[in-house]
């Protein structure tokens, strides 16, 4: 049994030791050049001309590609063809780049890309929500509204009404290792690319176009990156690209790296929503029906804006069956960074939208907040770990979302009331309610929040995966499959998957870098999905050796091949027992092929995103989370004091990797929702672009008290051992910090906070003085 | 010029024109060594961090805004050198490996390297001690798991490293001065050079800004800079001693100074920083200026051979203008010894580890019952370190009670105009010193940072 064993990341040796490799540490061939881009300091204009003189002669400069170098220009999109590598005219933000400098070294290069002088026609930028709405300056058409009952009808029967907006921030995702890539040119016009992506596939396509060649001559590989949070799904592209062109032209290897500050200047980031909400409900706080906008600042591309925006209104109910519901969803263009994909791709905006509103309801009944979501929740259902069988007080209906998929595998009620018990939740409640009447100094409050998130790419095709296996001679292993490595563990996952299915040795097998070469058209190691679907396609793929092992076997010993047994580093067959090795040895003695592909489907998802309906997602990952928090009233000041969690992973494929990501989403996400603090000025340059002035968490933001469990429940549907997903659906549990937040502040002014994201020291005292 | 020290257990000597080549750029492009990562190139997120021992001490430090002729004499260990010669992980790396510390991996020699250097110093204020290293993907709670766990096993052999022998650096492309005097002469002559002290704010000139630094000059060797000395009237802070060093200097002394002090910048800063480099920067929110001038502290100026002090306040003229004549430096800072009413503030958006939007310090003698002497001052609020002199006026001769103090919050506005920045707006930092004001009257003017998790003060 090496599955659901608690075993350290397959790297973490190489981790403690500095001996991991990423992007930037691999060696390159000698005359290697390096690359930096020099970027537009204006938002909005037109580029009239562009001196690049003083870059060309600054020390250490090779060459300088300039837009009127490239016909056609590369484009580096993931979704629409509407970004260029180099501006093309219209400076669309404050940090796109107008030229790429080639030099014999990442100083020098970065040295000259500040030397050109830009004449711009500047212009007025669209940068805020209101800009973007004044202007009509949005994607996809307008609003894509989705409706599920008669909302209308819904609110002007409701006993009691009441509406709001919040404001949430975007988030940098502040990865460790910044985007890098090396191209090393090839014969024949190919190319060999290493970088930092979750989605080599992607670079080998934007690659092969903008060196106009098939993808069969491009090789992309990437064997970890150094976090990744959505920001590598994308925003490597133009890197890779640039490397690949200068290499082309060079004939030299080229690499580049972002310094840390072009990194948050150029790259996209979380994107910022406005919620507005008009909300019916009835005197015990039952919701009725909701009317939601979500607008989205999307920036200036489109990149994965859609789907994000979309996922923000998949997840509009989070764990509430609400019988009507309305949502208005604004795509906006703004001259800012594209956003793009950030773990949760608009989840976390979707259920703290929902989260607000049920708050705000149990605000205005007087009620507990937890009672109130509580009554609001979806039926559980139970089930004999095979089948449903049944559904809980409410009866035998089982409930659909506002976009038609059944929520047959509820688990919150009883997660709930379990999380609840163990934390202590009412005494607390009362306890902090009773000190706060007392306190004229520190305030505290406190809030339990769920997650109910939704599991397969909403984009049904890329859900799919392959694996390719091998085993030597002499029982090793040597494996590779889609996904991509960048922290989280899917390696070592996928290694105890072969591991079990060989009934081996874990240390007989060894993960290379991801590669486009061995596995091809691979989707991104994005929406949580990694395991799920490169799990089962090695599953697959080492079942298929196995399968002709045991065959040659059975044959040999005259018995059948379900007779055959792999366990303990062994393989026993009709009395013998051979040593794993040696069973691999006599196969290829045999002339067995000891090599397989494998391949995955995620099957019974459809979905018709233009009607908004059916069922995109395979399944739900549940948790809760409660967090206390302490704030001081004389200057908005807080900290986390207490946060407990119970977080559904199914029948975890590995405790302690689980464990990890529950414990840093949450980090993460409290963050976000407090710290975390993007600011542009009135010109649209971004005022936070480093460490220095961008917070994410450090180690003295853990909560003193934080107690992690995983809730004992495998998944309903037929994934990878049962377990389930669990990159992203975590970071949701920050928004218990948020909500908790804003407790302290309502009990201490005596009417609903109202809080915007994210909630800094500023904002909290604003809001303590009434002043926001 | 030739650059000496000992690296991961080998002596090395470094030939290089360039003064500002930083340790960073030198591990990974001309010495091969790729384990210690850029993260920020500015020093906040500790993945570069190395552990460097000379006659100060072990310390954890930034090797991105570490210049190699500071590493002159001293014994540099990267995280290649922390494992035993002979592979064994050292303490630190088997807990990382055994809490699974590590998730991408990419802050985790940063890591291992900070608290291999705090293990050494039998430090255990782990999350004071890792406070300057970022975590993206654990969520911290593990690293400060193996941080506890590593605690209880003895320091390995290897980690014990002495300095080698000290040859005066040679060759030319920058100065090293070995005293102050031997600084104040060549100062004179060349009064348009740069002083790096402990480069965290010199190194990002060069990382960010690429600043030319004309001549240079590296004060590390002037020990005599170096000194702290108390007698019964003042204790008097050389210009090079690091903030790691003034904190616990006066944490015996204003112990909510140290406190503030332990959240300026990081280990790996005050490791470096100096209180010298923090003044004579002349940065409006530079943290030890406000309780500084709050303790009527002294500078010391000195010029080739001429010495001067002034009210510490009085250096700060303007935005970028301090009251420093070419070829002067800043020698010492002088603190009068007094009975300790010193109250500090400082608030940022994150607690630990950030720079400051307001940073307020009051010093509030009382004689019989009244304030006689109140000295109030704030960075974050003026283009200088600026002393609240309205306000102080409100407070003169005044019982602390909380009408005096309401009075008195009222008189910020006349002695600020704070701009807004993305650290804060001005309407905040003035609600922010009014709020540190008031709080003065709870008789609580302890941190919600102080609060454990029953939300008791501890």
């Amino acid at each position: 049994m090496t599955v659901a064993k608690p075993l350290p990341h397959e790297s973490a040796i190489l981790h403690v030791t500095g001996a991991a490799r990423y992007a930037d540490d691999v060696p390159a061939p000698a005359g290697c050049l390096h690359l930096a881009f020099g970027v537009a300091e204006v938002a909005a204009g037109r580029l009239s001309a562009l001196d690049v003189e003083a870059v060309r002669t600054a020390p250490g400069v090779v060459a300088v590609i300039t837009p009127d170098d490239l016909d056609p220009m590369p484009d580096c999109s993931p979704s629409l063809h509407d970004e260029p590598l180099l501006c093309t005219g219209d400076v669309q933000y404050a940090g796109q780049p107008l030229y790429l400098v080639i030099a014999t070294s990442h100083r020098a290069a970065r040295r000259a890309a500040r030397l050109h002088v830009a004449e711009v026609e500047e212009a007025r930028p669209i940068l805020t929500i209101d800009d973007a709405l004044e202007a009509e300056a949005w994607f996809d058409g307008g609003p894509r509204v989705w409706s599920d009952g008669d909302v209308d009808a819904a609110l002007a029967n409701a006993p009691r009404t009441l509406s709001g907006t919040i404001e949430i921030g975007g988030q940098e995702h502040f990865y460790l290792e910044g985007q890098a890539a090396l191209a090393l040119p090839g014969e024949d016009g190919s190319c060999h690319v290493i970088t930092s992506t979750q989605h080599p596939t992607e670079i080998q396509h934007k690659v092969a176009d903008a060196l106009g060649v098939p993808m069969h001559a491009v090789r992309s590989e990437v064997r970890r990156m150094g976090g990744g949070f959505g920001g590598k799904e994308s925003q490597g592209n133009a890197l890779a690209i640039a490397c690949a062109v200068a290499a082309d032209r060079t004939g030299r290897a080229c690499r580049m790296r972002y310094d840390r500050d072009d990194d948050f200047v150029i790259t996209g980031k979380r994107h910022d929503f406005r919620i507005g909400y008009d909300v019916g409900h009835d005197d015990d706080g039952r919701v009725l029906g909701v009317r939601f906008r979500h607008w989205v600042r999307c920036g200036w591309a489109q990149d994965l804006s859609l789907p994000v925006a979309d996922r923000a209104m998949l997840h509009a109910d989070n764990a509430y069956d609400i019988p009507a519901m309305r949502i208005e969803s604004w795509r906006l263009r703004t001259n800012t960074q594209s956003a793009t994909a950030f773990r949760g791709f608009g989840g976390p905006q979707g259920m703290l939208g929902i989260e607000r509103v049920l708050d705000h309801v149990a605000d205005a009944v007087g009620r507990d907040p937890l009672a109130v979501r509580r009554l609001n929740y979806y039926p559980d259902r139970r089930h004999d770990g095979r089948h449903d069988v049944g559904g809980d007080v409410r009866g035998d209906v089982v409930p659909t979302t506002h976009y038609g998929q059944p929520v047959d595998d509820f688990c919150l009620g009883a997660l709930t009331d379990a999380l609840a018990e163990r934390c202590d939740y009412a005494h607390r409640r009362d306890a902090i309610r009773a000190a706060n009447a007392g306190s004229d100094h520190i305030l505290r409050g406190i809030a339990l929040t769920p997650v109910k998130f939704g599991i397969s790419f909403t984009l049904t095709h890329l859900n799919q995966a392959g694996a390719l296996v091998h085993v030597y001679a002499d029982g090793s292993i040597h494996l590779n499959h889609g996904g991509t490595e960048m922290g989280q563990g899917l390696h070592s996952k996928v290694a105890q998957i072969a591991a079990h299915r060989f009934g081996c040795d874990p240390a007989r097998i060894r993960i290379t870098a991801t590669d486009t070469g061995k596995v091809p058209n691979t989707s991104a190691t994005a929406a949580s999905s990694g395991a799920d679907l490169n799990g089962m396609a090695v599953a697959n793929a080492c079942d298929e050796i196995r399968n002709r092992i045991g065959a040659f076997l059975a044959e040999r010993h005259q018995t059948t091949p379900d007779a055959v047994t792999f366990a303990d580093d062994a393989v026993a067959v009709g009395g013998a027992e051979y040593p794993f090795h040696d069973a691999d040895a006599q196969a290829y003695a045999a002339r067995i092929s000891l090599s397989a592909t494998g391949f995955y489907a995620t099957p019974d998802i459809r979905w018709d995103r233009d009607k908004g309906q059916g069922r995109p997602f395979y399944y739900y990952a549940y948790g809760a989370s409660c967090s206390e928090v302490a704030v001081d009233r004389f200057t908005g000041e807080y900290r986390i004091l207490r946060t407990d969690i119970l977080h559904d992973a199914g029948n975890s494929l590995n405790p302690a990797l689980d464990r990890g990501q529950i414990e840093g989403g949450f980090v993460q996400g409290a963050g976000w929702l407090t710290v975390e603090e993007l600011v542009w000025d009135d010109r649209g340059r971004l005022r936070t672009h480093a460490p220095s002035t961008y917070k994410i968490p450090c180690a003295s933001d853990v909560p003193p008290v934080f107690n992690v469990d995983l809730w004992d429940g495998s998944n309903r549907q037929d994934t990878i051992y049962r377990s389930k997903a669990v990159g992203e659906p975590p970071f949701m549990h920050g928004i218990g910090v948020f909500l908790a937040l804003s407790d302290a502040v309502t009990q201490r002014t005596g009417r609903y906070a109202h809080l915007d994201a994210p909630a800094t020291p500023e904002r909290m005292l604003r809001a303590l003085n009434g002043t926001s | 010029m030739e650059i000496t020290f000992r690296l991961n257990g080998d002596d090395v000597t470094v030939a290089t024109d360039d003064p500002t080549l930083t340790l960073l750029d030198w591990l990974r492009e001309d010495r091969g060594l790729r384990g210690t990562k850029e993260g920020c190139n500015e020093g906040d997120c500790g993945a570069c961090s190395v552990v460097v021992t000379s006659r100060d001490g072990v310390r954890a430090l930034n090797a991105c805004i570490l210049f190699l002729p500071q590493l002159h004499g001293k014994v540099v260990r990267t995280v290649e050198g922390i494992a035993a010669p002979d592979g064994t992980l050292h303490p630190v790396q088997a807990a990382m490996v055994e809490r699974h510390g590590s998730q991408c991996g990419f802050c985790t020699p940063g890591f291992v390297t900070t608290m291999a250097a705090a293990h050494l110093a039998g430090a255990t204020d782990h999350a004071d001690q890792v406070a300057g290293n970022l975590c993206r993907c654990t969520g911290y709670a593990p690293i400060l798991a193996a941080c506890v766990d590593a605690a209880e096993a003895p320091v390995p052999d290897h980690m014990h490293d002495e300095p080698p022998a000290t040859p005066a650096m040679v060759g030319t492309g920058a100065f090293a001065p070995r005293d102050g005097n031997d600084l104040a002469e060549w100062y004179v002559d060349h009064p348009d050079a740069t002083l790096v002290a402990g480069a965290t704010d010199v190194g990002l000139w060069v990382t960010k800004q690429f600043r030319d630094l004309g001549d240079v000059a590296f004060l590390a060797g002037c020990e005599d800079l170096k000194v702290i000395e108390q007698d019964a009237d003042v204790i008097r802070i050389g210009a090079m001693v690091d903030m790691e060093r003034l904190r616990h200097a006066v944490a015996p002394l204003h112990p909510q100074f140290a406190e503030m002090l332990r959240r300026y910048g990081s280990v790996q800063v005050r490791n470096a920083a100096t209180v010298g480099g923090n003044i004579a920067n002349g940065s409006p929110i530079g943290d030890s200026p406000p309780p500084l001038i709050a303790l009527g502290a002294r500078l010391h100026l000195r010029r080739g051979g001429e010495r001067r002090d002034i009210a510490l306040e009085d250096f700060f003229l303007d935005y970028g203008r301090q009251d420093r004549r070419p070829g002067e430096f800043v020698e010492a800072v002088t603190i009068p010894r007094q009975p300790d009413r010193l109250h500090v503030a400082k608030l940022s958006k994150r607690f630990d580890q950030d720079i400051s939007a307001v940073c307020g310090a009051f010093n509030l003698p009382t004689t019989d019952g009244v304030l006689s002497g109140v000295r109030v001052a704030f960075g974050g609020m003026a283009g200088v370190p600026k002393r609240a002199r309205a306000v102080e006026s409100a407070l003169e001769g005044r019982a602390l009670t909380a009408d005096v103090l309401r009075a008195a919050a009222d008189r910020f506005a006349d002695d600020f105009q704070p701009l807004s920045d993305m650290r804060a707006s001005a309407a905040y930092r003035l609600a922010a010193c009014r709020g540190m004001l008031m709080r003065l009257g709870t008789g609580s003017a302890r941190s919600v940072m102080d609060l454990d998790a029953a939300g008791v003060a501890r």
